[in-house]
């Protein structure tokens, strides 16, 4: 009886776009456009762009690396223009350009620009790399606090406070004992109680999760803002200098020129970035606990099915991320400031959940996008110093317009957790 | 496994699911579960499988007695359930969806090989051959129900729930799984099967329990005529086949011409569409879920816009017109999901009447809505609809889905139509108020108005067509006359074309069809 069915069509048929997708190439061409008559002709002939490679502390000193700019921003262009022809003649085939070829134009665009706005002067380059490691840190780490949360299914808003507990704990924890470590180990414990409260209201009683996110965000920048005002500034001295995180150099891998320094000299949260990139990686994707908190982020109900307490999960998957976003914190106060000012997160938490996104809810993506915020950021801070064409203003937008193109889909359409901001109620 | 429930009752509030029901489930048969939509079957089930507690009664396994805190206990005892809404993550493979919930490891990392093998193996045993590393949401839905099989194969389940496993299958996927069903029940696991289709529980059912208001209220055998069972379900004699008049078509009301509509992916969903409807004809429109019949009476009312091609009604393009505009030339429109798309739930049985009327002169007044002519007009409907309601202003998400289904036909038929599109008419719908709607549907054409039904029922498309459009992936595959026999529409419904569908329909006909026929 089964031979009536085997006559059947089975594969499926390929699903057919009826119009080439045209926005990727016409994007890409028209920046391509910009940067050719901006940056390439835009630029006076005889000048030259000159990037440092090593920091002036280096034993090992590399020399200068000196291009001319306009020709050096001519062929980057043409590149570029390169790529957005290519990516064109993929779209009328209905293909997709590949990731690597936009990671590609991006990289040359940016240079090109980096070569016209330090046209005649230089700036150093293992400075801007270092920089926009740093300033990915609290990102980076916020996102992957989100990604436990969302890949559980409950949303994370309340990332920024939770950075923001988690750099007013460390301040004061580190200044009181007079050690930085323990002040490192309190971080996460803010972060953790705010975590407790939001998954007391969103996970067992079920109350909007943006809301609630959003109110524990206010509570913790007043709270911070008050005990700010009314205990640590009056006792500055015993309460708000806490030592800072000393970097600590990996031998041999410190010693790679450029990449060495940037990387491995770094102090212990940078390091625990690292780790946290991997084991989360592994840890979501190839072992018992990533695939049944996945189930649950996806379809509770199947995960219900086979015996799987939902609820429990996003508990656990709340604590856990909360905890590593507080962790995330210390870095703005032990690790790089040294001091607890108010609000000093400074919306970072929000580039963290646009981060996770554009990361596309993978721990290793997630850093990319940090990396890729903290070099807008860094950016601006040098280019401000250098005296550049533009406006000091439209820079400081540089990383904000970033995020909203990341998340309003530049990349594609992205897909979360199916089941991210729905409580689970049992029948 | 020798499986008991003991009087379990299960209340929701005021309600009682399931009312002191008693059940024996003997090793190796297929009990079959007969029941109207909301008669508490589904209810039983969730209550045997631990997702619900029950408020009294006891389940034995092999004699003693055991309780279920939840799932995971009851797939311990052996106990395994395909659900109506498939448990598979959708963007899981095969192998991480069976393993889910029992995961082998091999030091801290999956054993994904592991799982691979199993469900190969047990892929194998049941002639099965689902791919391991296929993604869940890439499968057409009768794998995914083996998928389930397997899922609860690989836990050794030696009782096996499948809650209404057919009402996504065509008839020739429902005869394979009857198959597996007979093959599984074979090898001595016990199988409990709810449905309420009941042609299937007689092709396959060793014994069936029937389910009303949540009581048992009787066994039957398999051999049991159709009527007498449909009589239990429902309790009171019921028509099951419909008699209507043959057509008498007037000239052509509608033209559809080449209709080429795209998802929000940019996917054909309705391709190439071309057929014309004639006054006092009722064209079923059949296929399995999923294949573009939904979406083209979308097109039709306006609810999407078409990216080619045309539909005229009496001579005026309805392409480019908004909703409103469609409304107002004429079409009725009872939308597939009448719970989202059909009513307003917190709004009353009166306003739900006159939702889409309210600029009808009817019920206008200086002021706005003439509210007296508003409850006239629902007074007026619930006589003639015998809608049951506590009154016009109870809320419509209150009432049963039958009632509330009375509600949007009696809105949509409560004023002069040139076309009226029923998509799913008659879906969780008890079988009383089916009977009423087909036969409200019938007197409808016969005023003359054309009307299109949308339906993956095919009794339902069986029961009421003059003519049916057979649509798969997008496209007609053949018109035939409304009497074809359903081995064939169920051929085309798969992609078959209609020629070779006729010639495999004689070789290979099915269970359900040698039973009719007493070949069996």
């Amino acid at each position: 009886m089964s031979t009536v069915i085997e006559d059947r069509p089975v594969a499926d048929a390929p699903v057919m776009s009826a119009r080439p997708a045209l926005r990727v190439p016409i994007t890409l061409g028209v920046l391509g456009v910009i940067a050719l008559l901006a940056f390439g002709l835009g630029s006076d002939s005889g000048m030259d762009s000159t990037f440092n490679l090593s920091f002036r502390t280096d034993v090992v000193q590399l020399p200068d690396l000196v291009v001319p700019t306009k020709g050096t921003c001519l062929v980057l262009s043409l590149l570029c223009l390169g790529i957005a022809a290519y990516s064109y003649f993929l779209a009328t085939r209905l293909r997709k350009t590949p990731m690597w070829l936009t990671a590609l134009y991006g990289v040359a665009w940016v240079f090109a620009f980096l070569v016209w706005a330090i046209e005649g002067k230089s700036t150093s380059l293992v400075d801007l790399l270092q920089g926009s490691l740093l300033l990915a840190v609290p990102i980076a780490f916020g996102a992957f606090g989100g990604v436990f949360c969302e890949r559980s299914g409950v949303v994370n808003i309340a990332i920024e406070g939770q950075l923001l507990a988690g750099a007013f704990a460390a301040a004061v924890v580190a200044s009181v004992t007079d050690s930085v470590y323990l002040g490192l180990l309190a971080a996460p414990v803010a972060g953790w109680l705010l975590g407790l409260l939001l998954a007391l209201f969103t996970v067992k009683y079920a109350v909007n999760q943006i809301i609630v996110g959003v109110v524990l965000n206010v509570l913790a920048v007043g709270l911070t803002s008050f005990l700010f005002a009314a205990v640590l500034k009056p006792n500055a001295e015993t309460l708000n200098t806490p030592p800072l995180l000393q970097p600590i150099a990996i031998p041999v891998l410190s010693k790679i020129p450029v990449l060495g320094p940037v990387l491995f000299r770094q102090t212990i949260i940078v390091y625990a970035m690292y780790v946290m990139v991997v084991v989360l990686t592994l840890a979501l994707f190839r072992t018992r606990w990533g695939l049944r908190v996945r189930a649950v982020g996806e379809h509770p109900e199947a995960a219900d099915t086979v015996g799987i307490q939902v609820n429990r999960t996003r508990w656990r998957n709340v604590m856990w991320g909360s905890a590593t976003a507080g962790f995330g914190g210390a870095f703005f106060t032990v690790g790089y400031i040294g001091a607890f000012g108010p609000e000093m997160s400074g919306g970072k938490g929000y580039i963290a959940l646009a981060a996770m996104i554009l990361g596309r809810w993978t721990p290793i993506g997630s850093l990319g996008a940090a990396l890729l915020f903290g070099f807008a950021t860094k950016l601006v801070s040098a280019l401000s110093v250098l005296g550049t064409p533009v406006p000091s203003q439209f820079l400081q937008m540089l990383p904000y317009l970033l995020t909203i193109f990341a998340v309003a889909g530049f990349v594609g359409r992205v897909r979360g957790p199916a089941a991210a901001g729905v409580p689970y109620l049992k029948g | 496994m020798l499986l008991e429930l003991r009087g379990i009752t299960k209340r929701f509030g005021p309600l009682v699911a399931n009312d002191h029901i008693d059940l024996v489930i003997e090793p190796g048969q297929i009990h079959a579960l007969l029941g109207e939509n909301g008669a508490g079957k589904s209810t039983l089930m969730n209550v045997l499988f631990g997702l619900y507690e029950p408020d009294e009664g006891e389940i034995a396994v092999d004699g003693s007695v055991v309780g279920f805190r939840g799932p995971s206990d009851a797939l311990a005892a052996g106990i395994g359930m395909v659900h109506q809404h498939f448990m598979l993550v959708p963007v899981f493979t095969v192998a991480e969806s069976v393993m889910l919930g029992h995961e082998l490891t091999k030091g801290s990392f999956l054993d994904l090989d592991s799982a691979r093998a199993q469900v190969r193996t047990l892929s194998e045993r049941f002639g099965f051959d689902v791919d391991p590393d296929a993604r869940i949401e890439d499968l057409p839905v009768g794998v995914q129900q083996r998928v389930e099989i397997i899922k609860a194969m690989a836990r050794d389940a030696r009782v096996l729930i499948l809650d209404e496993p057919t009402a996504v299958l065509t008839p020739q996927e429902t005869d394979e799984l009857i198959e597996i069903m007979r093959q599984l029940a074979a090898a001595g696991t016990s199988i409990v099967f709810i449905t309420h289709k009941l042609r299937e529980v007689r092709a396959v059912a060793d014994v069936i329990t029937v389910i009303r208001r949540g009581r048992v209220v009787g066994s039957a055998a398999p051999t049991a005529p159709e009527t007498e069972l449909a009589a239990m379900m429902v309790g009171r004699a019921v028509m099951l086949e419909l008699d209507k008049a043959p057509a008498e078509p007037g000239a052509v009301a509608l033209s559809v011409r080449d209709l080429l509509v795209l998802d929000g992916a940019g996917t054909r969903v309705v391709d190439g569409v071309s057929f014309d409807l004639a006054r006092g004809e009722i064209l079923a429109i059949a296929g399995v879920q999923g294949n573009g019949q939904s979406e083209l009476a979308e097109a039709i009312v306006g609810l999407s816009t078409p990216l080619r091609g045309s539909i005229l009604l009496e001579g005026t393009e309805l392409v480019g017109l908004s909703v409103r505009d469609v409304l107002d030339h004429g079409v009725g429109f009872v939308p597939e999901d009448r719970s989202h798309d059909g009513l307003v739930g917190d709004f009353s049985v009166a306003e739900n009447l006159v939702l889409d009327l309210i600029f009808d002169p009817r019920f206008r007044s200086p002021l706005g809505v003439d509210l007296a002519a508003v409850q006239a007009n629902a007074t007026q409907r619930i006589e003639e609809y015998d809608i049951r309601t506590q009154g016009p202003g109870q809320p419509a998400g209150r009432l049963s889905g039958g009632n509330q289904q009375k509600v949007v036909v009696a809105r949509e038929l409560s004023r002069p139509l040139r076309l009226f599109i029923a998509s799913q008419p008659t879906r969780g719908v008890d079988v009383g108020s089916i009977e009423f709607l087909h036969r409200r549907i019938v007197s409808e054409r016969d005023t003359g108005t054309p009307v299109i039904i949308v339906s993956t029922e095919l009794d339902e498309v069986s029961a009421l067509a003059d003519r049916i459009a057979v649509m798969y992936r997008g496209k007609i595959i053949g018109v035939v006359p409304g009497d074809t026999p359903r081995d064939v529409l169920g051929l085309m419904m798969a992609g078959v074309p209609l020629d070779d569908a006729r010639r495999q329909a004689a070789e290979n006909p099915t269970t359900e069809t040698k039973l009719e026929e007493g070949d069996l």
